[in-house]
């Protein structure tokens, strides 16, 4: 906060003030959401749940990206604009693999092996292109000023489209899950399985993902790294290797939501990796950027919250989705950007 | 970092900043005006050919189009060092607004402020295109500050996502906007969603068409054919566009955009308004791309939704980096090589390629991938620009990492 250097003492109590009222439009706003969904359960339960489970689907689909955003901003304050379309490769290249390749369309046992190890494949490559991204991009430009590494990811997020575009096409492609529709009905809501084993497999690779980060040595040369990294390299602690591993592991975490997104959603686009970038972007804003349990809570949160505006519950439907969840992002950049879940800091705005 | 209170002349080192810019601006409009009003069409051989191949004057008309937006996003990136991701809605607000005022778009009104309807569209608003010029760059600093006096006082990333959005949300409106429910309006159809607004009025000539003559005939309103007219005035906007960037960047306003851009701390210890002036560039920006959306809307003689894509405030952002932030004519050479690649340039080589080589190429799907590689090959290896200011140049090349250890540098908190 540079202004209040000049502005002085005499105003700080205005500005405490003024604070606090914006934070309390940005509470009544949140309340005043929540109480219109709850108002909305109520009145038609069964669309509300169906899209309820949708967005489950959806926000662990999300969580899975924004962690990848989170972890890179937590280590050296990059937006890596290019995550989402790293997510769009790798869904194209989870569809080719499993698809084409392995022929995993119906649930037999090859069927689920072939779908495991396309897990693996597009996990890897996903991680490798992340890391050789870090390696021959953002590495030149750690100590260049920070509208350098932000062009240059967006350039690169360029770059992927135009893989997805050759490789997928300008149109959408449709594809057949192993699980097809089927699922079972609880309470007049119909869970299908794809969602179930979408959630089956996120779970652990996020609790996996906090056990490394809290409890590995790896976990804490990259907590170290990301408070403060000469004093991280007088530690003995190689930062060059500790921030392509945060890029590894982002990159490892958006393969597999591209293969769940394949599986659950069933479809590929060039231009899918824009929009849910966006929107993973906003749920790690949401949880508090920096956090990773925040950008799972971000992103059960935005996906609920789009689901339930995609099925109708909502006076906007479908065609406003994308600018609900803008709004949201803004709203929140404006009047809360440490997020549900952060601690407000004063270099953050 | 040099500090705001510097008064060095910007014309150092950038010799075309000088008086001297005007008259060689018009000697090279003429040079291209007579060229395709008269040289071109009188000739016969390989040549008119050739043009019409490479560089057709729409093209030319499309290059300056982009040219004003460039120019426009270079006061924001450039000067004031805010990097605008979604600069695009500025050029949509433009475009709409055009849309708007110089068609038969609102039948529930008929107003004519000296407009030229086109046959057939009485109702609607017509007002004269010079007028409407005004009206959207007004429209379009209102949105910028609307836009900008919540927003701007965040970090340069975090203020790079919010332009983005607003840049997805704006177009989103329009593409949506044929049938808004407002409590005193239902089913208000402010856009026309998908179909967009067209057409549109032409442009008028006013006094001009009076010195029509048999070798330049000047018609009374230009039509989708009179290319050369439209480029005269599609290159006074530019002149009037590169006029104004030059001269308020030399004065007070545009040396504390340079204060801001290279220490936002340092600037406001000398006294610099942080939010005023960022303010200020967010507004003229946002002006000049409404200037830039007119005449898009007048070329095109329409405008959709579906323009207005996220790619465009990508492809400008490229031109301004690809020319030389902060340099008006290096921003102004990036605009129109770029839009001449994305336009025509990429399609011509591939073909001649494909007739040389005999490989099947489709070149324009290459767009995507020359529109990112310049944006990261740029900033890996010439970050201050084909054409760079002096200035530039020093603050975007930080000296070397064993450079800064040597003096004993504090590396962190290194922020510019």
């Amino acid at each position: 906060m540079s202004q209040t250097a000049v502005e002085g003492v005499g105003s700080r109590s205005f500005r405490a003030l003024r604070d606090n009222v914006e934070r309390g439009m940005g509470l009544l706003l949140v309340g005043g959401a929540v109480l219109y969904l709850v108002i909305q359960a109520i009145r038609i339960p069964g669309r509300f749940f169906d899209a309820f489970v949708d967005g489950v689907n959806k926000g662990s689909l999300y969580a899975l990206i924004a962690l990848g955003y989170t972890m890179v901003y937590g280590i050296i304050e990059l937006i890596n604009f290019s995550h989402g379309d790293l997510f769009m490769l790798s869904s194209v290249l989870a569809a080719f693999l499993a698809i084409t390749t392995f022929g995993a369309t119906t649930g037999t046992f090859l069927a689920v092996l072939g779908l495991i190890g396309t897990l693996l494949i597009v996990m890897v490559a996903a991680a490798g292109l992340n890391v050789a991204a870090e390696r021959l991009a953002y590495r030149r430009l750690r100590r260049a000023p920070k509208l350098a590494p932000l062009i240059t990811a967006v350039g690169l997020s360029f770059v992927y489209q135009w893989g997805g575009l050759r490789s997928n096409g300008s149109g959408q492609k449709v594809w057949s899950s192993i699980f097809g529709d089927a699922g079972f009905v609880v309470g007049g809501v119909k869970i299908e399985w794809k969602t179930i084993t979408v959630i089956a497999v996120t779970i652990p690779l996020l609790l996996l993902m906090m056990w490394v980060v809290q409890r590995t040595r790896q976990g804490k040369a990259m907590r170290a790294t990301a408070q403060d990294q000469d004093a991280a390299r007088l530690m003995g602690i190689d930062v060059d290797r500790t921030i392509a591993f945060t890029f590894g592991m982002g990159g490892a975490l958006a393969g597999a939501a591209g293969l769940l997104w394949v599986e659950s959603i069933g479809n590929t686009r060039w231009d899918a990796g824009f929009r849910l970038g966006l929107y993973a972007f906003t749920a790690a804003v949401l949880g508090g950027i920096g956090r990773l349990d925040g950008a799972v809570l971000g992103g059960f949160l935005i996906g609920i919250v789009s689901s339930v505006n995609d099925s109708g519950v909502l006076p906007f439907g479908q065609k406003w989705s994308q600018t609900v969840v803008f709004t949201i992002l803004i709203l929140l950049m404006v009047f809360k950007p440490e997020g549900i879940l952060g601690k407000p800091t004063t270099e953050k705005v | 970092m040099a500090s705001a209170s510097s008064s060095a002349p910007a014309r150092r080192g950038n010799p075309l900043a000088g008086k001297g810019w005007p008259v060689g601006f018009t000697v090279a409009a003429i040079v291209v005006f007579i060229l395709f009003q008269w040289v071109l069409p009188n000739m016969s051989g390989p040549l008119p050919d050739f043009f019409d191949r490479w560089l057709p004057l729409s093209v030319v008309n499309q290059c300056i189009i982009w040219a004003i937006m460039a120019i426009g996003l270079n006061i924001v990136v450039g000067y004031a060092g805010l990097l605008d991701l979604g600069y695009v809605a500025f050029w949509a607000i433009g475009g709409y607004t055009a849309g708007w005022f110089m068609s038969g778009f609102f039948t529930q009104v008929s107003v004519n402020v000296f407009g030229h309807a086109a046959a057939g569209q009485p109702a609607g608003f017509h007002i004269n295109f010079w007028l409407v010029l005004v009206i959207a760059a007004a429209h379009c600093a209102l949105w910028g500050v609307l836009i900008g006096a919540p927003t701007l006082r965040l970090k340069s990333d975090y203020l790079a996502l919010v332009t983005l959005g607003f840049g997805e949300i704006i177009p989103e409106i329009f593409k949506n906007g044929d049938d808004l429910d407002f409590p005193w309006a239902h089913h208000f159809n402010l856009s026309n969603g998908t179909r967009g607004i067209t057409p549109v009025d032409a442009i008028p000539t006013g006094p001009f068409q009076y010195l029509s003559s048999d070798s330049l005939p000047i018609p009374a309103e230009l039509g989708p054919f009179d290319e050369t007219i439209k480029f005269v005035v599609y290159s006074l906007i530019v002149a009037f566009v590169i006029f104004v960037s030059l001269r308020i960047r030399e004065g007070r306003l545009g040396r504390a955009w340079l204060a801001i851009r290279e220490d936002e701390l340092a600037a406001s210890m000398m006294g610099v308004p942080l939010m005023r002036t960022k303010l200020a560039a967010y507004a003229v920006g946002a002006a000049i791309g409404g200037l830039g959306g007119v005449c898009y809307t007048t070329a095109v003689g329409g405008v959709a939704a579906e323009d207005f894509a996220f790619s465009s405030s990508i492809i400008l952002l490229a031109m301004v980096v690809l020319g030389g932030m902060g340099n008006v004519w290096g921003v102004l050479v990036g605009a129109l090589v770029l839009q001449w690649i994305n336009g025509n340039g990429l399609k011509e080589i591939g073909n001649t390629i494909t007739s040389v080589t005999g490989h099947d190429i489709n070149f324009p799907s290459y767009n995507f991938l020359v529109f990112g590689a310049i944006l990261i090959l740029m900033m890996l290896f010439r970050r201050e620009g084909l054409l760079p200011e002096s200035r530039t140049r020093q603050v975007l090349q930080e000296p070397e990492r064993g450079q800064l250890e040597s003096v004993g540098a504090d590396l962190e908190g290194e922020r510019v």
